[in-house]
């Protein structure tokens, strides 16, 4: 796994813009209007994109946005909560994907 | 484990006076306003971001001579404010007095406080002094979760810091109209930047005040410096080269111009002047010379160079440090 995430990789981001500068352009001042102070504070922004890190196991979000979330006032107990939060929005998804199967079963059994 | 001119050397970090030329610019004195008293290195606290490595084993203290050197050195530099730090001020044993011959001088005096010490049964008068000497009190508190609080600061400071702040209120600081002022500093507990400075504010006031009833005026967010016990730290856990560069990385040449050594010069527990308490912590005496307050006629002079080294970047990283 190491050979293919690393660490130093991240802050090379801007980088993937070299091919295609455009769709980078405006991708980066939309991410950075996303992650602009607005109805939601940067603290609270932060403790989502943890959570989204977790759902979507991207390695150099979760240290990215680990970093951003200490440095945004928010503490080991809320970060776990966030995390718990991803958890159980994905674990639910699983699960109530049992009730198609069941659907489905129903029909086929007598 | 490596030293710190080893980690370094694999960073990309330049030398704070080469990113300060390399922008154009020199570090030189203001008009010195404010005089920082350092009474000594003794603490009841072994906090892991000390600058200072002060603690309950160290000896050294500010004698009751010294002090007086250095408030007949207050008087004939005309300062407009004293601040008085250490190590953990409540336990120097002239700091009554110090209080008492400072306000009568300047029109603000500013005491820091870890809250524990002052919380001490052993220091019940002094709250009271401060009170009654209209001082500015300074009380750390970084965070409002305990285990933040604790992992830098030490088991039971939390619920003691709460108890402190209570009692501040009571006698009517950070109190609205009671002329009281209580100030808070938060430092991260940990190897990255501190949050921003009014959103932190904000919530620290919204939450103390719906969980404790606790009020106060300002809340001040400071990175932690490279130095004592805090660099044992970072470089004990592998942090430190990582975090200079995200210091260096961070460095904003317009806050050069208000960083609080070009209005305020030091002075520590022996009498002798430093350009900052971070200079002091490193030994980096006032413009590189070594000098005593008995020996300076006035504050220093305006346009005097200001002895710089690494440490610097954390007082110009962002939106800086005073």
């Amino acid at each position: 796994m190491q050979e293919y995430y690393k660490r130093e990789d991240l802050p090379k981001f801007g980088e993937i813009g070299k091919e295609a500068p455009e769709m980078a352009k405006k991708y980066f001042e939309y991410y950075n209007e996303v992650f602009s102070e607005s109805e939601l504070t940067l603290r609270e922004k932060s403790l989502i994109a943890l959570a989204v890190a977790h759902a979507i196991q991207c390695p150099y979000c979760i240290d990215s946005f680990t970093q951003k979330c200490l440095e945004r006032g928010s503490n080991m107990g809320e970060m776990t909560e966030a995390v718990h939060v991803a958890t159980a929005i994905r674990g639910g998804a699983s699960l109530v994907h049992g009730i198609q199967s069941r659907n489905i079963a129903d029909k086929l059994s007598m | 484990m490596l030293d710190v001119k080893e980690i370094m050397s694999k960073t990309k970090v330049d030398p704070f006076h080469l990113m300060l030329s390399s922008h154009g610019l020199h570090l030189r004195r203001g008009q010195t306003r404010a005089l920082q008293i350092n009474v000594g290195f003794v603490c009841n606290q072994k906090c892991q971001h000390c600058h200072l490595d002060a603690g309950p084993d160290r000896r050294e203290n500010m004698s009751r001579e010294t002090m007086l050197a250095v408030m007949d050195y207050a008087e004939r530099s005309h300062f407009d404010m004293i601040d008085i730090t250490g190590g953990a001020p409540e336990l120097n044993p002239h700091v009554e007095e110090l209080i008492e011959k400072a306000t009568a001088m300047v029109p603000r005096v500013m005491f820091r406080s870890n809250l524990s010490a002052l919380n001490s049964e052993t220091r019940a008068g002094l709250m009271q002094v401060l009170k009654t000497r209209q001082v500015v009190v300074v009380a750390s508190f970084p965070s409002l979760n305990v285990s933040q609080t604790e992992s830098q600061r030490g088991i039971g400071i939390f619920d003691t810091s709460i108890e402190a702040l209570l009692k501040l209120n009571r006698l009517g600081y950070g109190k609205s109209g009671s002329g009281l002022e209580l100030n808070l500093v938060s430092n991260p507990s940990g190897a990255f930047m501190p949050a921003a400075q009014d959103q932190t504010e904000k919530r620290f006031k919204r939450i103390l005040e719906k969980n404790w009833g606790i009020q106060f005026n300002n809340l001040f967010s400071f990175a932690n410096v490279p130095l004592g016990r805090y660099r044992e730290w970072l470089i004990r856990s592998g942090n430190f080269g990582q975090y200079m560069e995200k210091l260096a990385s961070s460095f904003n040449p317009c806050a050069v111009a208000d960083v609080m050594c070009r209005t305020m010069v030091s002075v520590s527990w022996d009498g002798y002047l430093y350009d900052c308490d971070f200079n002091l912590a490193q030994g980096i005496y006032m413009g590189g010379e070594k000098t005593h307050v008995s020996e300076m006629e006035a504050c220093p002079e305006a346009g005097n160079l200001i002895a710089t080294a690494d440490h610097c970047y954390a007082c110009t990283a962002g939106s800086g440090f005073t």
